[in-house]
């Protein structure tokens, strides 16, 4: 079988990182320009500030893994054979 | 003769000639079913049709308006793709002719007329469903359909009870708009949550699905929760309370696919997931979030039967489906790679696939009706999709570290049926318009402005660095090889006790002691009443 994937060159994964950031720095600036030229179109009032959806996201996401890992994990794991 | 038969009867009555052919006849006949069934939803113009007497009520078969016809389109379009999926199969007739009912009877559900009709379709579906489960064979499978079948038959009770008092109290079977108003709704209100998996009442699905068939499980993942979203759509749209039970569906799963470590059941946590997202849009009960929860039935379907069918590839064809076994398979299975991959990007409502265009016209509905906490919950569960469906499934399956195991793409039928629910999840995505003109109401909803485009790939891309950073740092905790307690652990374990009460009883405690308790127990409740 042929080794040598795409992932296995890790210059191939900084590549694919690197689009990926700038793709994150582009979302800022754009971000940005919206806000000073306030064309966002909040359904509230605080979801239109800078960078709400990125932060919410962002945060939301760490909170899972975290939550689910450290506090439901410990309620609810159980060996494999729990019910046999 | 299309015109003369419910499309129900065309996969229940069809599905009994499968075991008398062979070969390639049989290949073109299972295609045709559904393929007939598509177009007699077509073709069928709105009204009440095959209407029979019975007793002293009207069965309607045949009640066709604008969402029982989409919901119709849907489930003849997923029974082609799942037929489609399972052509592999050698010597499993009866498997096939199961999921021809279970699809046939889910049909008979949508178009039902009546609470007669729908009752029976209901029934039809748990038992054709169960066979779907126990096919599989093993232990894990036969206990979990037995737990499924009996969680539904009690669903079914709880239904048939409220139907009779319903139908005591108003004298009419027509099944319509119900509403929350007394004893009888709320039966019916439970047999229908239970096959919608409301939290509490969930737990056989994430028992019971990871434990079914391959093929099985992508009939699974289709009809029992929608046809339920179809009831409940019906009979209690506007009905506030779903819109917390929804919503608490979005939460509470999140942090269960999180640490789950079987692929197929992180995506059965998922599925309630976006059935709580269909409720919301039925309890707020606008025209707008009504038409969000029929699209969003309809791309949901689409997209969770691919993953379901790339995840069934990978068990086909390397026989694990465990995080903690896999990775790496992008290297020799690339296409089923790119199918789940489009899957994961239409869940997580990513812009251009079809979970954007239906999800956001319900987080609309809710923003716009100025509900800030569900909102916030529906960003939120919008967040954990893309956690456990968008990122965790591709990437422990096909990339994460290699686990060194070299397969090949599954059958040719497989990535074919991948391939079509792959494009369709791409080009609803991409042209919206023609799911919109078949949803019960008249859409004046536009997906593609710059600034909700914008909102949600900052939300995602943003929670997708948090992702990065958690990987690339080695803080995000490990998948393990566990068994996480649910709410069946209620029913697991009890069941344990009823059977240790049972082997210890005397016929002095069987026949007089328990008798007496029970009477007496009734005797309080009448007397309470």
């Amino acid at each position: 079988m042929k080794e040598g994937h795409f992932f296995d060159k890790p210059q191939n994964v900084k590549r694919v990182l690197m689009a990926f950031y700038i793709c994150l720095g582009l979302l800022i600036v754009i971000d940005l320009i919206l806000t000073l030229m306030h064309l966002k179109h909040p359904f509230f009032s605080w979801d239109g500030y800078p960078f709400f959806n990125g932060a919410f996201g962002f945060v939301s996401y760490v909170s899972i893994v975290l939550i689910s890992s450290y506090i439901l994990r410990k309620l609810v794991k159980r060996k494999e054979d729990y019910y046999d | 003769m299309i015109n003369s038969i419910p499309p129900a009867a065309i996969l229940i009555l069809g599905a009994f000639l499968i075991p008398f052919l062979k070969g390639r006849q049989k290949t073109v006949y299972l295609l045709l079913l559904p393929a007939i069934a598509f177009i007699k939803v077509l073709i069928m113009p709105e009204g009440s049709h095959w209407t029979i007497g019975f007793l002293d009520y009207d069965i309607i078969f045949s009640r066709v308006d604008k969402l029982s016809k989409a919901f119709g389109y849907i489930f003849a379009l997923i029974s082609f793709i799942g037929t489609l999926y399972s052509l592999h199969l050698k010597n499993e007739d009866l498997q096939h002719v199961a999921a021809f009912l279970y699809a046939g009877s889910a049909l008979g559900v949508v178009f039902a007329g009546d609470m007669l009709s729908l009752f029976v379709f209901w029934e039809i579906m748990t038992i054709a469903s169960t066979y779907l489960i126990w096919r599989r064979g093993s232990e894990a499978s036969y206990t979990a359909g037995l737990r499924y079948l009996l969680v539904h038959l009690f669903g079914g009770l709880c239904l048939l009870i409220g139907i009779i008092i319903h139908v005591y109290q108003t004298g009419s079977i027509v099944f319509g708009n119900i509403g929350l108003n007394g004893l009888a709704s709320y039966l019916i209100l439970i047999g229908f949550g239970i096959n919608c998996a409301f939290p509490v009442l969930h737990a056989w699905l994430p028992d019971a699905y990871p434990e079914a068939t391959i093929t099985g499980t992508v009939f699974l993942s289709a009809f029992t929760t929608k046809t339920a979203v179809y009831v409940l759509a019906r009979s209690f749209p506007g009905t506030e309370l779903l819109i917390w039970i929804g919503v608490t569906m979005t939460a509470f799963v999140i942090f269960y696919a999180a640490v789950e470590n079987n692929l197929r059941r992180v995506l059965s946590y998922s599925l309630i997931n976006q059935v709580g997202f269909m409720l919301v849009g039925i309890g707020i009960g606008t025209e707008l979030s009504l038409n969000g929860t029929v699209s969003h039935a309809f791309s949901h379907i689409l997209y969770k039967a691919l993953l379901f069918m790339s995840m069934g590839a990978v068990l086909h064809q390397t026989g694990k489906i465990k995080c903690t076994d896999l990775g790496g398979l992008y290297k020799t299975m690339p296409l089923t790679t790119i199918f789940c991959i489009i899957g994961a990007a239409s869940i997580s409502g990513f812009p251009l696939f079809s979970g954007f265009v239906s999800k956001s016209m319900i987080i609309t509905a809710a923003g716009g009706g100025g509900m800030t906490m569900v909102w916030i919950m529906l960003m939120f569960a919008s967040a954990g999709v893309l956690h456990h469906a968008g990122i965790k499934v591709p990437y422990h399956a096909f990339f994460s570290h290699d686990s060194g195991i070299r397969t090949k793409e599954p059958p040719t039928n497989m990535l074919l049926a991948m391939g079509i629910a792959a494009f369709l999840c791409v080009f609803i995505g991409i042209f919206p318009g023609t799911l919109y003109s078949i949803l019960p109401y008249p859409v004046d909803f536009e997906p593609y402005t710059f600034a909700h485009v914008f909102d949600t790939l900052q939300l995602l891309l943003f929670a997708g660095l948090a992702a990065a950073l958690l990987i690339l740092s080695g803080l995000h905790p490990p998948e393990l090889n566990a068994i996480n307690l649910d709410t069946d652990w209620f029913y697991r374990k009890g069941a344990n006790a009823f059977n240790w009460v049972v082997k210890r009883l005397t016929p002095v405690t069987a026949f007089i002691v328990i008798p007496l308790l029970g009477g007496a127990i009734i005797s309080v409740i009448v007397g309470i009443y």
